[in-house]
């Protein structure tokens, strides 16, 4: 299968390989691994492969950082992924209490998708929001100092969006 | 009050455009740099100034300048260390998000400062929305000739880049950032080499945090005498501390070091005291790899005289009865937090951050972090306890970077302070085991 991206997403891989010295673009790896996930919504082997090619590097180069880094998906994930924070300071805030409510209202275990496949649940470590905890991010969007009723808005909201498309 | 150096303007609605900046007095400290100091002199006057790393080691931040290798033809490079990770640390978002100028006037006086023509700022890629933040920023930057070539016609040329890690909290550690930089995983570097000599593709290499290159500005600006006047000792200047957990007033202050720990706690002017007027029980002052201080040996030192907010005075004691002023990363808990689940939380954080390289690390963490599953959920033997001090023991000091240490302080002081809480929760299996502790843990410990 021959992936093409978009040509939004090449001018912006291009900008970024335009950061680094020409022989020294994989360093534009961890960028373009972002660009191309947010166009794809995962990494799918084939994926990675057109970014290795792109990057003249070796497909295991694109393997090996895509499974380090925790924001990468390798596996197919729902439209909204809902990152909660879990780490101390959340956890003595509340961060409990948020991942069992969200559990409830999805009806989905951390880990899952919802049937309908727009909500994943994910529990993250830190995400330095120690001081407005409970909070959770969901694309580039930080949730923050978050209640029952802002998380029923939040879904409410994002639901609505998906149905609208 | 205390002096605010980087937080002055941070409330002004318009400060995070060029011309807001400018307005107030942004791009004054380049000006008089690129009109008349050297770059060894810009270098004196931070050494001068005892600026003292900001991410948490606290080394002088100018003698690391002055490490960096001049003797080659090799590029030199800036990197911005914005990966901000450290659980209880939030204070360079703040800036970042609210006054990137401030960042990058540092930075282009950092780079001068270096002779670097390229720098780079690595920040967290859950940070995303600041990235572009700091890219519209450094765009504007470009537009008025304070990047790019011939920098208001010095003859010095900047070009400046943001770029994302993909969460990792190891990036942090900057032979790990550097290797992430170049698009590899984050497994840290073994050292020597420093990167000031052999750091982005070995070319040398200066790594530092947001707020130490951002106080470079008002460094420069008022001298480095000057700035070395405030704070106490070798504790100079004003410090960022990020405030969260159970506390009426979370957030960012800026604090002119030597404040006492108790006001810093209890004044409005700062964390606001604990909320629900609950008694406070333990404090994280530095971020989560400093070891946790209980109530009793927070506030004094151990010859009775105030602790105050300096990197002296938090680790007052060693480790036996004091901690580390770290990233500024303060953690309050109330009396009714629970140590172990609290000490079992970290735990699973640095295993799941350990990179896997080194095996004191990589197995010891899951080790740790399982043990005291066990103990927090009902499971654990009395020679669990002891069990966990063996493995935090093994794993200190024998890794390739600190993040083996920063996963053995916190098991380690929180069974030092808080034994009583661990043999608790062995010697009552029963009370730990339900739901209500899982989601509400609010037991008392003292009734043992």
């Amino acid at each position: 299968m021959n992936i093409q991206f978009s040509q939004e997403s090449m001018s912006e891989i291009n900008r970024v390989i335009g950061h680094f010295p020409p022989i020294r673009k994989k360093s534009a790896l961890l960028p373009v691994l972002h660009i191309v996930q947010k166009e794809s919504g995962w990494l799918s082997p084939e994926v990675m492969d057109k970014v290795a090619e792109i990057l003249e590097i070796k497909p295991i180069e694109v393997y090996e950082v895509a499974t380090f880094y925790s924001m990468y998906h390798t596996k197919p994930v729902g439209k909204y992924v809902i990152e909660v924070c879990q780490t101390g300071p959340c956890m003595i805030c509340g961060a409990d209490k948020t991942i069992a409510y969200i559990e409830t209202k999805l009806g989905i275990k951390v880990g899952e998708t919802t049937a309908d496949g727009l909500f994943t649940l994910k529990t993250v470590e830190c995400l330095g929001a120690c001081g407005y905890a409970p909070m959770f991010q969901i694309g580039e969007q930080y949730y923050e100092n978050l209640t029952e009723e802002k998380i029923d808005d939040i879904i409410r909201h994002l639901s609505s969006n998906a149905n609208n498309i | 009050m205390g002096r605010k150096l980087l937080l002055e303007n941070i409330e002004k609605p318009d400060i995070n455009t060029i011309d807001g900046y400018l307005k107030y007095g942004g791009y004054r400290s380049l000006d008089k740099v690129l009109k008349g100091m050297s770059p060894d002199e810009v270098t004196e006057e931070v050494k001068t100034s005892g600026l003292r790393g900001r991410g948490g080691a606290g080394f002088s931040t100018g003698l690391k300048w002055t490490f960096i290798d001049k003797s080659t033809d090799k590029p030199r490079y800036l990197l911005c260390n914005a990966d901000e990770s450290e659980p209880g640390t939030f204070k360079d978002r703040l800036l970042m998000e609210k006054n990137p100028h401030l960042l990058i006037e540092g930075m282009i006086l950092s780079s001068y400062a270096l002779g670097c023509n390229t720098a780079y700022i690595y920040i967290r890629g859950e940070y995303m929305f600041i990235l572009r933040i700091l890219e519209r920023a450094i765009q504007e930057a470009y537009a008025k000739g304070f990047l790019g070539k011939n920098i208001q016609s010095s003859g010095f040329n900047l070009d400046l880049y943001v770029h994302p890690g993909a969460g990792a909290y190891i990036c942090g550690e900057e032979t790990a950032l550097i290797e992430s930089l170049e698009g590899k995983r984050g497994n840290p570097r073994i050292k020597p080499p420093f990167p000031a000599v052999s750091g982005l593709w070995d070319c040398p290499t200066i790594v530092n945090n947001v707020e130490s290159i951002a106080a470079v500005v008002p460094i420069i600006m008022m001298g480095g005498a000057e700035y070395a006047k405030i704070g106490i000792g070798r504790s100079t200047g004003t410090k960022l501390i990020s405030a969260s957990g159970n506390i009426n007033n979370p957030g960012v202050y800026e604090i002119e070091m030597g404040v006492p720990v108790e006001e810093f706690i209890y004044s409005d002017e700062y964390c606001g005291g604990i909320k629900g007027g609950l008694d406070i029980k333990a404090c994280v002052p530095g971020g989560s790899s400093v070891p946790i201080l209980p109530k009793s040996l927070l506030f004094k030192e151990s010859n009775g005289s105030p602790r105050l907010m300096t990197y002296e005075s938090l680790s007052e004691g060693g480790f036996q009865t004091g901690s580390m002023l770290g990233s500024g990363g303060f953690i309050v808990y109330d009396e009714q937090q629970c140590i172990v689940r609290n000490t079992w939380n970290f735990a699973r954080f640095y295993h799941h951050e350990s990179c896997g390289q080194c095996s004191p690390c990589r197995e010891g963490t899951g080790w740790m972090e399982r043990v005291l599953h066990n103990i927090e959920y009902g499971h654990g033997k009395e020679e669990d306890i002891d069990l966990l001090w063996d493995i935090q023991r093994r794993i200190e000091g024998n890794t390739i970077c600190p993040l083996g240490d920063a996963a053995a302080w916190p098991v380690a002081a929180a069974i030092r302070h808080f034994r009583h809480e661990f043999e608790y929760h062995v010697k009552y299996p029963h009370r730990v085991k339900d739901a209500d502790h899982v989601y509400q843990p609010e037991m008392k410990y003292q009734t043992i």
